[in-house]
């Protein structure tokens, strides 16, 4: 029912574009997406077609920055139960990794849903769980549906959630590599709705098309990208229909409008984004793991963590160089000994272009 | 971490905070379905234990044939 493969009309779609004539930059912020690309060749056959399309700041454990994995890894060190998802325990930090914590005997445990964290916790009374809440707009409701519930003293959220269309226009306004236009991640859609793109297109005159995730998905924004720019045309269409209802899903809105607040944070390889960050509101400050372990983390408050040395994954998430032309890809950095998290996470850039082009 | 997997619902709890829903191939799994209004029958996308939208079974069947309409109007130009 969902599958969208299609060999004739992805002929059909590249055949237009390739009659369009164009040179263009189109920019996607999903690793869901990249990992489409580039498992079918579609890069490739888009770039045959006068599009270059690659992956911005789309991927939420990437985008963590090396403060946050520090906070998290004292935490660990000073006892508490970290559960996360998988990706993010492999990521590397300044000091150390939650999965070499582990293997040192620290507490950590991965989830597959918040939920898992705090049934875990439900269950443990004595032990002190800390759950690293990553992700964007597709995954913040599901922290604040469980914040909203009577929680157990022992479970409390360090909260690294962040906004797409905020980097969006970050990028954008950096103006560090031109952008012809934008495939919008479906899946962060399906909550915000089409609305929350719009200023991009009218501020910047960017065109944007939000996407599903099956090659034919792609294949289409891109040629709607084409269409909007052969027309002069600068507006948010929506490709997932399926999935994406012009106004989200509302109640997810709701609930994260009613937990969450949004601040000025940082991302790994850009500068402070305004808004682009969400905290937990005053009225859940008690499960807040930065307020209830403030004593804990106070040594980290004014530090300033670096890169890993000659990593890239900055230049990575900025769009600014390919996964293979960083030194390290491939050689020092792999996905079995990861420097930076583009290559840890399924949804990083170098992991995905690394997995596709090792036979 | 934004993956979605899409899942039809086979079970649904009295108070429709929880589902079980069908992946395919004979793979189930309960899911939290409080933030969407679901019945018996449709199809959610789960992320991460939580179903986040329903699917469009209609809007689903009939997007080829609205993708090869849309290319056909435009070769027509």
């Amino acid at each position: 029912m969902f599958s969208l493969r299609d060999k004739h009309l992805a002929n059909d779609i590249i055949s237009q574009i390739k009659k369009a004539e164009v040179h263009l930059k189109f920019m996607h912020v999903c690793g869901t997406h990249q990992d489409t690309l580039v498992k079918h060749g579609l890069d490739m056959l888009l770039q045959t077609s006068g599009i270059e399309i690659g992956q911005g700041p789309g991927c939420p454990v990437c985008v963590t920055t090396p403060k946050e994995i520090e906070e998290i890894l004292v935490l660990a060190k000073e006892g508490k139960t970290i559960t996360t998802f998988g990706d993010m325990i492999r990521v590397p930090g300044v000091t150390s990794s939650l999965q070499q914590m582990k293997a040192e005997g620290c507490d950590i445990r991965t989830v597959y849903s918040i939920e898992d964290a705090l049934f875990f916790a439900e269950k443990h009374k004595n032990k002190e769980v800390v759950f690293m809440a990553v992700g964007f707009e597709t995954t913040a409701p599901t922290t604040a549906a469980v914040l909203l519930r009577n929680l157990p003293l022992n479970f409390s959220v360090l909260c690294c959630h962040r906004l797409i269309p905020p980097a969006l226009q970050a990028i954008l306004q950096m103006g560090e590599i031109k952008i012809d236009g934008f495939i919008e991640p479906g899946h962060v859609s399906t909550i915000i709705g089409v609305k929350p793109y719009e200023f991009i297109s009218k501020d910047y005159h960017i065109p944007q098309v939000i996407a599903g995730f099956e090659p034919i998905d792609l294949l289409m924004g891109a040629w709607m990208l084409v269409r909007q720019i052969q027309q002069g045309k600068a507006e948010v269409e929506n490709e997932y229909i399926r999935a994406v209802k012009p106004q989200g899903n509302k109640k997810a809105q709701q609930i994260i409008r009613q937990v969450f607040e949004q601040v000025d944070v940082k991302w790994r390889g850009f500068p402070t984004i305004p808004h682009s960050g969400l905290r937990l509101r005053k009225k859940y400050a008690s499960y807040d793991a930065r307020k209830r372990y403030e004593e804990d983390l106070k040594d980290l408050a004014e530090e300033e963590f670096a890169e890993p040395v000659g990593c890239l994954c900055g230049d990575v998430l900025r769009g600014l160089i390919s996964s293979k032309e960083c030194p390290l890809f491939g050689c020092q950095c792999t996905p079995d000994n990861p420097v930076g998290p583009c290559m840890v996470s399924s949804e990083g850039n170098c992991n995905i272009q690394y997995r596709y082009s090792k036979k | 971490m934004c993956l979605a997997i899409p899942g039809k619902i086979i079970e649904l709890d009295k108070k429709k905070q929880s589902a079980t829903v069908d992946y395919g191939s004979g793979t189930t799994r309960k899911a939290n379905v409080s933030l969407v209004e679901v019945k018996i029958g449709d199809y959610v996308l789960v992320h991460a234990g939580f179903a986040i939208q329903v699917l469009d079974e209609k809007e689903a069947k009939e997007t080829l044939a609205l993708f090869k309409e849309m290319l056909s109007l435009q070769e027509e130009k």
